[in-house]
């Protein structure tokens, strides 16, 4: 089902959680909706599901206003952060809960029920805990057990909020392959809410850079890692080395002294490089103005970083870029920077 | 100089140890009082709990026997104690349907919504609790007695409030308001709205999400609140002695009946129908016991 966000508010008291919210999902697209806590992303979640209205704006499913719809009629998988699993029945009633809350005229009758909570266990393998209570479940098994939950309504989409967020980093890992592989088998829509870059970027077909009720960028996340559209993506999503810059003249300026840095389409005034750590080369001092001192080089094989002191003004500003292998750098030596790649972005004042 | 040993870094392994080998003497912790102490503290609160509960209670039942059998089943089959004791149920249950319900709705309201005025409500709450029964049970004269606010109005349409059935109610009612909430609110907060959240998002409906969800959820909590409610709810004795008026036979509840029987010096038959209160808090007693060890244990069924 293709989900559509047109231009969605919603304010909380004082608080803005969506500030004109724009967006589409595909059919069958897996969306990850990233951004810092705050940014509206699970108030967005929650919109899509039903569960909150937007003061403004619409939500189409298949291109109908859903808002004549409400949470129960939606059709909606929903996964909560905490799995919100009914604590006094067991899992098999858990998971039969969504089939035996049908209207009695598209109530299955009780052999199919059985049947199909069956096969929901087995496909999330967690048939062997069907008279288990939530509480004798371990995070990993509850989060599976929400999933399988929330699929017997066979929903039309699927929503999930922070679907690893509270589980430890192993397992974490290996739920998120297993989604992946999930969502190849059963291609549901689906649309997952976190604050973990890497979640976002492994997982999800595309990805939603939220931050402040904005959406900041929305594309795969090739895109919006190799090509940050903002500011604030840039500094969110992978790692980045930040050098204030002053634009002058359609020139990048380095304390006055002309820097080689495309800056067209800039505004005069102050403004941000950024530069990731393995696109940073270190070169002769002669070459670029950008002046630095080496000041540790720490790890061992691929992974080498090394410390490095860039002269400004009076104050040094220590930055961590990857380690060449070769020429081989020491500690103490006085280089020039020098970025491969690299994005500007005016300073935000 | 001396090195730490191990059981003075941890007082824990000192005790391990010395259960160990009997023959060394154990070390004190901080918190260990010598033997005298503790049993003397323990010695004090039993002889003050059997001075002052205990004894009293085996006095009930002592006194209530004490012309026989016979005479204590006559003391409370008698019509008037027969009427007493019916009042006193019916009472009860209507009082505890109630609060049940409005217990029910406010701690769902408290719980799980924000509005203004939320605290204004909470606060509102414990009101029964820090007015005296007394108090109580005059408001409800000054508002429906003959010379109340709507007295004239219900006298005119033949309608008894006070000094019958609803009079008793409406007391028992508000001094008995505050034990189911009291139990819920915090319960519902700290479960939230989330299993509601997604038992609607599964298609449940409002009704099947209350009595499939939030019902069973808080099960423990209401039969424990509704337990205090109806134990207070059968006891009570200001708040309904206000309102009563005293019919003998027709609006006396058992701890008024009680009160009655003591003043004309029928300490026996007085007795006698107090056992039968005693008896229910014994009972109440052993339920709170109960309903305790499942609360603490979560809501697994």
């Amino acid at each position: 089902m293709n989900i559509e966000v047109v231009n969605a508010w919603k304010r909380f008291n004082d608080f803005t959680a969506l500030g004109g919210v724009s967006l589409q999902i595909k059919s069958g697209e897996l969306v990850a909706l990233l951004g810092p806590s705050g940014s509206g992303k699970t108030t967005l979640l929650r919109i899509i599901a039903g569960l909150e209205f937007p003061e403004r704006g619409e939500v189409r499913f298949d291109g109908r206003d859903a808002s004549l719809r409400s949470a129960r009629e939606r059709n909606v998988g929903f996964v909560f952060q905490h799995y919100a699993l009914f604590r006094h029945m067991t899992v098999f009633e858990n998971v039969a809960f969504g089939l035996r809350a049908r209207p009695r005229h598209l109530r299955l009758p009780e052999e199919a029920i059985h049947d199909k909570v069956n096969r929901l266990l087995d496909l999330v393998q967690l048939k062997w805990l069907s008279d288990r209570y939530p509480s004798q479940l371990s995070g990993g098994q509850r989060q599976r057990i929400a999933l399988a939950r929330a699929l017997a309504i066979e929903p039309r989409v699927l929503l999930l909020d922070e679907p690893f967020g509270a589980l430890d980093a192993k397992v974490r890992k290996e739920l998120r392959r297993w989604l992946r592989n999930l969502h190849e088998e059963l291609p549901v829509t689906s649309v997952f809410v976190t604050h973990d870059q890497d979640e976002a970027l492994e997982v999800a077909d595309r990805v939603v850079v939220m931050d402040k009720g904005r959406i900041e960028q929305i594309g795969t996340p090739e895109e919006v890692y190799n090509n940050p559209q903002t500011s604030f993506v840039n500094e969110f999503i992978g790692e980045s080395v930040v050098v204030p810059i002053v634009v002058k003249d359609r020139l990048a300026r380095w304390h006055s002294m002309p820097l080689p840095i495309d800056v067209s389409g800039l505004r005069d005034g102050k403004a941000n490089l950024f530069v990731r750590p393995y696109e940073m080369s270190i070169v002769s001092p002669d070459e670029t103005p950008l002046h630095a001192t080496i000041k540790r080089v720490r790890g061992l094989g691929a992974s080498r970083r090394a410390e490095i002191a860039l002269h400004y003004g009076e104050t040094d500003l220590v930055l961590e870029i990857d380690a060449p292998r070769a020429p081989a750098i020491e500690v103490g030596a006085f280089v020039g920077l020098k970025p491969r790649n690299y994005r500007v972005f005016p300073a935000l004042a | 100089m001396s090195l730490l040993t191990a059981e003075q870094i941890d007082p824990a392994l000192a005790v391990d140890r010395a259960q160990e080998r009997p023959g060394i003497r154990r070390r004190r912790g901080a918190n260990d009082d010598p033997f005298v102490v503790k049993w003397a503290i323990i010695l004090v609160a039993f002889a003050f709990l059997a001075l002052f509960i205990v004894l009293p209670l085996i006095n009930v039942f002592v006194q209530a026997f004490s012309k026989g059998r016979e005479a204590y089943f006559a003391a409370i089959t008698e019509p008037v104690a027969v009427s007493a004791i019916t009042l006193t149920l019916t009472v009860a249950a209507i009082s505890v349907v109630l609060n049940t319900v409005f217990g029910l709705i406010a701690a769902w309201a408290i719980a799980k919504f924000q509005f203004r005025g939320k605290s204004f409500l909470i606060s509102l709450v414990d009101l029964p609790f820090s007015v005296s029964p007394v108090i109580a049970g005059l408001v409800f004269v000054l508002l429906f007695g003959l010379q109340g606010i709507f007295g004239p109005a219900l006298h005119a349409s033949d309608i008894k409030i006070i000094f019958a059935l609803p009079g008793l109610v409406l007391a028992t009612v508000f001094v008995t308001f505050p034990f189911i909430m009291r139990e819920l609110i915090p319960l519902m907060q700290e479960q939230g709205t989330q299993e509601e959240e997604a038992a609607i998002l599964l298609g449940a409906s409002g009704l099947r999400t209350f009595w499939r969800i939030t019902l069973p959820n808080v099960k423990w909590a209401l039969l424990y609140g509704v337990l205090l409610c109806n134990a207070r709810a059968m006891g009570e004795f200001g708040a309904v002695s206000v309102v009563s008026g005293h019919i003998r036979g027709e609006t006396n509840t058992m701890p008024l009946h009680i009160e009655i029987l003591y003043n004309e010096y029928q300490f026996q038959a007085s007795f006698a129908v107090a056992t039968l209160l005693a008896g229910l808090a014994i009972v109440t007693l052993i339920a709170k016991a109960f309903l305790e060890s499942r609360i603490g244990k979560g809501n697994r069924p």
